[in-house]
């Protein structure tokens, strides 16, 4: 049994002009010791896909799913009390703004002390020693003095180890973090990815890795799911992702890389934005951005299509026989 | 590559020269405490010629902004040299320094003022040098915004209804509204996804082919600056402990943070990761600098010559490295993981 089994997952929001799908349709399944890779651009629905599995979409937002599984349990029908106690305990979770989802009133050391002690039957003294322990982990130096430290003392990046010090501290089973190293140095980038790996091999757990640096992917998911304009459109191993991508738009983003434009000076761009609520168009979400758009493409919804080695979301996928040549 | 369209310059030479620049912040604790310095910035030189990308680049706190700064002459330097086409800039009225240089701030969001119009925000610069008349400014702006890729329609609308990249586009126009020799560059891309950082990049290269303008190009992101830039600066807590030609640095770098900043960029493709040891921790508190070289707490070849000398930047292969044991280290071999 998978440790998160989602079939069907929409979110859509109420605005002023009307709604808005940001969430289309999205099936994700995570196993124990798990690392998925979530990418795509900004505005694909990533945050906010990851923000309806943790019961945090605000009130102009409605989410359906046909299944939404955690550990076998539907979180469909849990209790606000039982939804409390799952996420913050075995489903974590680090926000891509670390400043909001810090409480600017209570010292940092107050703050992962509380959030311990609401998970975990632990004394003062040792979920103060847990905490120390904890900032030392994300690489704070002086991880002791820095206990009684206010938010706003520390930098956007001391505060971005600080919120993945508590998402980690009650040993969660799935850990989603949202651009958890953008803010960061590559140095301590490096660090606390390391450290989440760690805590993938060592207990098992699964971490969900959304963030918009390939290079980040690459070298941390073991598999891969490329978001557009709130579907997903591409998921496969890593290896073979970043090998041979199908979908012509996996495949556009990969070409916007500096890495992979070495000698080349010009870097190639993929024209135009995702779609937002107004110009969302007929047929592939991607046709109007596409250099090798058919007549079909147009017309038609693309279903996820399967092939040797995963699924895309494409009717001409690159390399595939029979389809126009580039 | 379009070199006749550039303007001739009146100088040969570099359009920047930094002799020893250094930025000391005194910072004073109270009436009993005696004052404590930061040395934000300790003793950086370069040479930026016309049409030419140098990068600096370094951990959070090394010194970046602060150096962009004082070239800008938004905080002169505490001491040093700093020539604008061969002139020192202290020579050099602000009006004709401004044409000089321009900047592009860290955050494409604060740096634009909500309130007004992009047209009102690229014609600014114009305002303030006493540029044209209201009709000459307005043919400035909008051919500018064609440059960058704004339609005219877009004129009249303010930067929250613009796309990140698109608000560092206008960001991008306004630092050229002067026709500046140089425009300093801090983090550009870094707040954007791939695609758009392609955009951007692209625009920021182009604009250098139409105009010779020189770009110096502060940024963490090494796979950007191996793309974009032509000499690199490595900056240690306020001093450059490599400098040289991009393609030395990154194939063979010899100084261990330079080795080590590579090995800690994620990269797609296998082959150009490299496996040497990332220091942890962070940089040391420049008010509390270690004694001898300033790496020598987190690089894995100290030896007790690097916890008493400081070393002196020093030519080694091709290019500029302070350290002690540079020539010594094989640039290709893995630092040993201890
Ligand atoms: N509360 C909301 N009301 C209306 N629309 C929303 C709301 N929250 C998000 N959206 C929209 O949903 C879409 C997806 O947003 P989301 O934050 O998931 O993007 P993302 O993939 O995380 O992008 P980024 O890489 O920039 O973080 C966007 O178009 C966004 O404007
Ligand atoms: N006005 C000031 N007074 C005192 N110290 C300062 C001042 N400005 C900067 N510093 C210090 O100088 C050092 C260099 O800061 P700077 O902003 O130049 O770093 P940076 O390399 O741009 O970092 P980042 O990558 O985070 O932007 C830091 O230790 C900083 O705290
Ligand atoms: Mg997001
Ligand atoms: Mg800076």
């Amino acid at each position: 049994m998978a440790l998160l089994e989602i079939r069907n997952l929409s979110v859509e929001f109420a605005t002023r002009t009307g709604t808005f799908r940001a969430v289309d349709g999205i099936d994700l399944t995570v196993d124990a010791g798990d690392v998925v890779g979530l990418v795509g651009e900004s505005g694909s629905g990533k945050s906010v896909t990851s923000l309806a599995l943790m019961g945090l979409i605000g009130r102009n937002g409605r989410i359906t799913a046909d299944r939404m599984d955690f550990d076998g349990r539907d979180m469909r029908t849990l209790s606000p009390r039982e939804r409390r106690r799952l996420t913050g305990k075995d489903v974590a979770m680090v926000f891509q703004e670390p400043m909001s989802s810090l409480n600017p009133c209570f010292t940092i050391g107050f703050q992962i002390i509380e959030s311990l002690r609401a998970h975990e039957r632990l004394d003062r003294r040792a979920a103060r020693r847990r905490a120390v322990e904890l900032l030392e982990q994300v690489g704070i130096p002086a991880a002791e003095s820095r206990m009684s430290a206010y938010p706003h003392q520390l930098s956007g990046g001391m505060n971005q180890r600080v919120m993945i010090a508590m998402a980690i501290s009650c040993n969660p089973r799935l850990l989603i973090a949202d651009e958890p190293t953008t803010a960061l140095d590559v140095t301590i980038q490096k660090q606390i990815l390391d450290l989440l790996v760690d805590l993938q091999r060592q207990r098992g757990m699964a971490l969900v890795l959304i963030t918009h640096d390939m290079g980040v992917v690459a070298e941390t998911a073991h598999r891969v799911v490329v978001m557009y304009a709130g579907q997903v459109v591409e998921t496969r191993a890593v290896d073979e992702l970043f090998v041979h991508p199908r979908h012509r738009y996996t495949g556009a983003l990969l070409d916007a890389l500096p890495e992979r434009a070495l000698g080349r000076r010009r870097l190639p761009t993929i024209p135009g934005m995702v779609p937002g609520i107004s110009d969302r168009p007929q047929g592939c979400l991607f046709n109007p951005r596409c250099a090798f758009v058919q007549e079909k493409c147009r017309r038609e919804t693309v279903p996820l299509i399967a092939d040797e080695t995963g699924i895309a979301r494409c009717f001409f996928p690159i390399e595939s026989e029979g389809g126009p040549s580039a | 590559m379009i070199a006749s369209k550039a303007p001739a310059t009146a100088v040969d030479g570099p359009v920047i020269e930094a002799v020893n620049l250094k930025q000391h912040f005194v910072l004073r604790r109270g009436p009993f405490l005696p004052p404590q310095v930061v040395r934000a910035v300790d003793g950086v030189s370069f040479r930026l010629p016309r049409a030419q990308t140098l990068a600096v680049v370094g951990e959070s706190g090394c010194g970046k902004s602060t150096l962009a700064r004082m070239i800008t002459m938004i905080d002169p330097p505490t001491s040093g040299d700093l020539l604008l086409q061969g002139r020192p800039v202290s020579e050099i009225a602000p009006r004709i320094r401004r044409q000089t240089v321009q900047m592009i701030f860290q955050n494409p969001f604060g740096s634009l003022n909500p309130r007004k119009r992009v047209g009102q925000i690229l014609e600014e610069p114009l305002i303030v040098n006493g540029e044209g008349d209201r009709e000459q400014r307005r043919e400035k702006a909008l051919l500018m915004m064609s440059k960058v890729g704004l339609r005219p329609d877009q004129y009249d609308r303010y930067p929250h209804m613009f796309s990140g990249g698109q608000r560092q586009r206008i960001a991008i126009a306004r630092s050229l509204m002067l026709n500046p020799r140089v425009v300093i560059a801090d983090e550009p891309v870094s707040a954007l996804d791939v695609s758009i950082q392609a955009q951007v990049l692209n625009l920021l290269m182009d604009l250098q082919d139409e105009f010779g303008v020189a770009y110096l190009f502060i940024s963490h992101d090494l796979s950007v600056v191996r793309h974009i830039a032509r000499d690199v600066i490595v900056m240690y807590l306020g001093r450059a402990v490599e400098h040289g030609p991009r393609d030395l640095l990154f194939q063979e770098p010899r100084h261990p943070y330079t080795r080590a900043l590579l090995a800690a960029t994620p990269m797609v493709a296998p082959h150009l990761r490299r496996a040497d040891r990332v220091p942890m921790g962070e940089l040391p508190s420049p008010l509390n600098p270690p004694s001898g070289c300033p790496y020598h707490k987190r690089c894995p070849y100290t030896t007790t010559l690097c916890t008493t000398d400081l070393p002196v930047l020093r030519p080694v292969a091709g290019r500029l490295v302070a350290c002690h044991h540079a020539d010594e280290l094989d640039p290709m071999a893995p630092v040993p993981v201890s």
